[in-house]
């Protein structure tokens, strides 16, 4: 499926926009937010790569990926709280 | 066909939540346009391969993915925005709701 490439094209300029914020964030949670919308734009680039391609690898590691990410995000906003990772929230 | 159109829309709204995550002036007006991002853009592309991947592969696996990103974009911006005001980040609101609950 050719078509997929220029959704790719869309899909690279908000990541950029979003790498622009990762840089520049003045405080720690701007920088986390970013990241946060950065990481299923990247797992969304990639299940478009593998439908452009015609092959099925990269779905399972844009899947593991997505929760490396969501992992990711509740560890780095556990640490900016000041508790534990056990630790209720 | 109805695919490429939802793609399309997709695209065009994640690059709007991108555009709203630079000119937005606070961590809990960002989280919003993150939210948008994710559910708005992300969900509406895998949408579209799932309706275009003709029930393979593609549409389950993207299915899976749409369920997982409608679960944890609403988490992970609640958390952010709770991780926040936690560490003294001072929201630029008038009515401060937290505040005035403790």
């Amino acid at each position: 499926m050719q078509e997929a490439i220029y959704i790719i094209y869309l899909l690279g300029i908000a990541g950029i926009l979003c790498l622009y914020r990762i840089l520049r964030g003045p405080t720690a949670p701007d920088r986390v937010v970013a990241l946060d919308a950065l990481v299923p734009i990247i797992a969304t680039i990639m299940v478009l790569f593998a439908l452009y391609q015609g092959d099925g690898l990269l779905l399972d590691i844009s899947i593991v990926y997505a929760i490396l990410g969501f992992i990711g995000t509740l560890v780095i906003s556990k640490y900016l709280m000041g508790e534990g990772i056990g630790d209720s929230i | 066909m109805i695919g490429l159109i939802l793609m399309a829309i997709g695209g065009i709204v994640a690059i709007i939540g991108a555009i709203g995550l630079i000119r937005f002036p606070d961590v809990y007006t960002r989280t919003h346009a993150q939210t948008l991002s994710n559910v708005g853009g992300c969900c509406l592309i895998l949408f579209g391969v799932f309706l275009e991947g003709f029930y393979s592969i593609f549409s389950i696996k993207a299915l899976f993915l749409i369920i997982f990103i409608f679960l944890t974009a609403p988490i992970g911006a609640h958390i952010i925005a709770k991780a926040a005001y936690k560490s003294g980040i001072k929201p630029k609101v008038v009515l401060d709701e937290w505040k005035a609950r403790k």
